[in-house]
């Protein structure tokens, strides 16, 4: 425990610089929403607490915006406003809009009928009586729907990394893909306690408020634009293009890190999340991204890999990894399962999950498709000697690839076959394996490397990203520490990849990673 | 000076005001009496306009006000809401403060305005900058008046501007009401549901029901000559009182005036007040004063009884 924290404070104290950045870009990102949100707001909110047949619609369409998934809204704002601080500070605004409106809106209703008319006796105007009278006392509510306003902005605000607006998301979710403790509670922290501060001071200034309220009304916009000015939007753009990156590759030694320490490339970049990546490379708003190169979206987007010329990223080809004793219990298995090895390069995967992450076609039916084009579908002999047990992650290729196994084992053995699809990630599959629930799975060398076997630095410099060399290591340790077997590759390599589109590397003649530098260094 | 004709609010269904027509004159006022929901507050409403007519008219000076713009006219017309409406967050002075404001007065007559108002309502300086709810019941009325007569608007209505009040703190202000020099020369229109009091501040009263207006009159017509069986039921409680606060002391002749020890009395004064200052002050006789400034008559509390019981006698005669 008293390590843990020790190291956290490192953390935070060694990334101070980003730190501090990314707190000034959350608070200026949460004031500048929350300004528009007042600005448009309340406005809102006093034109229907004159108009109170509109207050149902409205409030409903406001209610409405706030349960949008927040990547959902997100993503719909690529399209329209690209990426960046707009998109981000928009959908702030629109979460933030449903308190305050909905606040006005109460505060004004709830003015004592008899001071309103008060004022109307008295000959004041309608613009006078909303001025001297409604807003003011319906204050202490209006501010109790900002306070609201805020705590929500502030949280949602994290999700702003994930188009590139930066904040403490950064480090959240770059924590988070990283399973960096440290990195996700630097970011998490900080975001918290901004959210207690301002909850608390904007108490403050709802108590003080009631009998100070002229000066007080005027008091709050200043701080709030003041606050709001603190985010200096991240547009000094140095190099021609722009690439965005995931938290996690922007970690990564085998992602960025090693981007810039072996090809020196210095390229204006953003953090963005995957889930976004690769639409807003498509729609120009990204150049070069991070992605995987057997992701299906690279046909659907039109993008191309950047050859890796100097081997960083370490290669992640696909082989069953099946557990020994299974190998015993079903002979015929081995021979089964390594009839695809070699048939499926990155271009057939990608192909392959471009039909189901993007075509929506089921994997058993692209399975059985590819099967019968390579000829080596056959009819189901539904066999009833043993049943051997497949498990796939919980991801379209994958799916693809147990559905591909169980047609090969049904239809050329005398086996049955139950898979268990969509086990969480490499953890859990692979105690899967060794724990005899599952008796194979598809895996990747990279992973099985890194995750897995956790190697020292030593080891992964004498690796040097090889192919071979990969999956020999893999091979020998995961016999002599698991008893299981790596089987032979598949073909095709789903590892990190930087990607451009087709249209615009063929433009600007980028092939590889260090074609892209030297475009990049060319004044 | 104000004059209303065949004045009708309906609210759907429900005739809240159903044609009524009355007169005041200049200097004189009138009461609205009548039982809760018969209609007092709207009508009242009407002549400022927070409530538009269904049917009717009404002048003010001649004037159509439904031709004015209704936030000019309201700046010329005090009003005393029925449940105060100071706003809470002004101080006191600012409340008071609200018409000048929108008349655009200078700060300085604003100032100097304010503070003879609150002399001339017994409220201390100290409350200046006091919030209304830190004042009692009988001060936000009083600062609800003040300000309604900040502007020294001709008109002044008021609904039932004592309403909330107890018993004795009524008839206290009631008393400060009557000798305030500020209300002498408005013409006041007031709503309320309290016979006595009716009596007490009224020139004139329209007894109300149901919307309309059962009778219209001076306190001793009311009491004397009811109309019909409505009237004379509405008056029946406490009607030895009430026939004291309509009958007034024998007149001097033209020219003269009513003195107790001394001090010259208004000519309104009834014989209800009268007894009051023989009881709590121990006077034992008013005098009566003729145009030479002679005392001409000198009546003690026998005297006073019998001219009572001699005019009751004449009135039920007539
Ligand atoms: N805005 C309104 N909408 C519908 N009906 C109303 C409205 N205002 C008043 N009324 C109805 O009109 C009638 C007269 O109301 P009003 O307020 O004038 O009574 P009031 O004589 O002042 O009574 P009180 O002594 O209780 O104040 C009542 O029946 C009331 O319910
Ligand atoms: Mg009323």
């Amino acid at each position: 425990m008293n390590d843990q924290q020790q190291t956290l404070w490192d953390f935070m104290r060694q990334q101070s610089d980003k730190l501090a950045t990314q707190t000034l870009e959350h608070i200026g990102l949460t004031f500048i929403s929350l300004f528009l949100a007042v600005l448009v707001g309340l406005p809102l909110g006093i034109l229907i607490a004159r108009r109170r047949k509109l207050s149902g619609s409205v409030l409903g369409i406001a209610g409405i915006l706030q349960t949008i998934p927040s990547i959902a809204l997100l993503g719909f704002m690529i399209p329209l406003l690209g990426i960046g601080p707009k998109p981000a500070i928009v959908a702030l605004l629109l979460y933030a809009l449903l308190p305050i409106i909905r606040n006005t809106y109460t505060g004004i209703t709830g003015v004592d009928a008899a001071v309103k008319e008060a004022a109307m006796a008295m000959g004041m105007s309608k613009w006078q009586i909303l001025f001297k009278v409604e807003l003011p006392l319906a204050m202490p509510v209006i501010l109790a729907g900002i306070r609201t306003a805020t705590v929500i902005t502030v949280g949602v605000a994290t999700l702003a990394s994930y188009i590139a607006a930066g904040g403490l998301g950064e480090f959240i979710f770059g924590g988070i893909s990283l399973n960096n403790t440290n990195m996700i509670l630097a970011g998490a922290i900080p975001a918290a306690l901004l959210a207690i501060i301002f909850d608390f001071l904007l108490s403050r200034v709802q108590k003080l408020n009631f009998k100070k309220i002229k000066a007080g009304t005027y008091a709050l916009p200043v701080v709030i634009v003041l606050l709001a000015s603190v985010y200096f939007i991240p547009s000094a753009y140095g190099s021609k293009l722009t690439a965005g990156f995931t938290p996690e590759f922007m970690g990564r030694q085998d992602g960025n890190l090693g981007l810039q320490s072996k090809y020196h490339l210095k390229i204006h970049t953003i953090v963005i999340s995957d889930a976004v990546m690769y639409k807003a490379a498509y729609e120009k708003q990204l150049d070069v991204i991070s992605g995987y190169s057997t992701d299906g979206r690279l046909k659907a987007y039109n993008l191309v890999v950047l050859k890796d010329d100097k081997n960083i990223f370490p290669p992640y080809f696909a082989a069953p990894i099946v557990r020994e004793d299974a190998l015993r219990k079903f002979p015929e298995l081995e021979m089964t399962l390594n009839q695809l090895s070699g048939k499926i390069n990155d271009t057939v995967m990608t192909e392959l999950n471009y039909r189901t992450d993007y075509l929506h076609e089921s994997p058993e039916k692209v399975a059985k498709d590819f099967l019968v084009s390579k000829n080596l579908w056959r009819p189901d002999r539904s066999g009833s000697d043993g049943i051997v047990r497949i498990g796939s992650k919980i991801f379209g290729e994958q799916y693809i690839l147990a559905n591909m196994y169980s047609m090969l084992i049904k239809g050329y053995t005398d086996y049955d076959v139950t898979t268990k699809t969509g086990l969480g990630g490499t953890k859990i599959c692979f105690d899967a394996l060794t724990n005899n629930q599952i008796d194979f799975y598809p895996e990747y060398t990279g992973t099985g490397f890194l995750v897995i076997l956790q190697p020292s630095q030593q080891i992964i410099n004498s690796v040097e990203g090889s192919k071979e060399k990969t999956y020999n290591y893999v091979k020998e340790e995961f016999e002599k520490r698991y008893q299981i077997k790596w089987l032979q590759p598949i073909g095709f390599n789903n590892a990190y990849a930087l990607m451009m589109r087709q249209k615009q590397a063929a433009a600007l003649n980028v092939k590889s990673i260090t074609d892209l530098k030297n475009y990049l260094d060319k004044k | 000076m104000i004059k209303v004709e065949h004045l009708s609010k309906h609210f759907g269904k429900v005739k809240a005001v159903d044609g009524i027509s009355f007169d005041v004159k200049e200097h004189e006022n009138l009461v609205l009496l009548g039982t809760s929901g018969c209609g007092k507050t709207t009508t009242l409403k009407m002549l400022n306009r927070l409530i538009e007519p269904t049917h009717g008219k009404i002048f003010i000076n001649n004037k159509n006000i439904l031709e004015q713009q209704p936030e000019i006219l309201r700046r010329g017309i005090g009003y005393v809401l029925q449940n105060n409406g100071l706003f809470p967050h002004y101080t006191v002075g600012e409340n008071i403060a609200i018409v000048p404001q929108l008349l655009n007065w200078d700060k300085k007559k604003i100032q100097h305005r304010v503070s003879e108002l609150l002399e001339k309502l017994h409220l201390s300086k100290a409350y200046f900058n006091v919030y209304p709810n830190e004042l009692s019941g009988g001060q936000q009325q009083r600062v609800g008046l003040a300000r309604a007569l900040v502007a020294d608007p001709p008109v002044l209505l008021m609904d039932e501007p004592f309403g909330a009040l107890d018993n004795v703190t009524k008839s206290k202000i009631h008393a400060e009401f009557k000798v305030l020099d500020e209300l002498k020369k408005k013409t006041i229109i007031m709503v309320t549901h309290d016979v006595q009091e009716a009596f007490e501040l009224g020139d004139r009263i329209c007894l109300m029901d149901a919307g309309k207006i059962v009778q219209q009159g001076t306190p001793a017509d009311l009491l004397f000559k009811p109309k019909n069986k409505f009237v004379e039921d509405f008056l029946k409680e406490q009607r030895l009182q009430l026939e004291f606060k309509a009958i007034k002391p024998p007149q001097p002749p033209e020219g003269g005036t009513l003195r107790l020890n001394g001090v010259v009395l208004s000519r309104d004064v009834s014989m209800w007040w009268v007894m009051e200052q023989f009881k709590f002050k121990g006077s034992e006789s008013l005098s009566i004063y003729d145009d030479q400034d002679r005392e001409i008559e000198k009546l003690g509390f026998e005297d006073l009884m019998s001219a009572f019981y001699q005019y009751k006698q004449q009135q039920t005669h007539e």
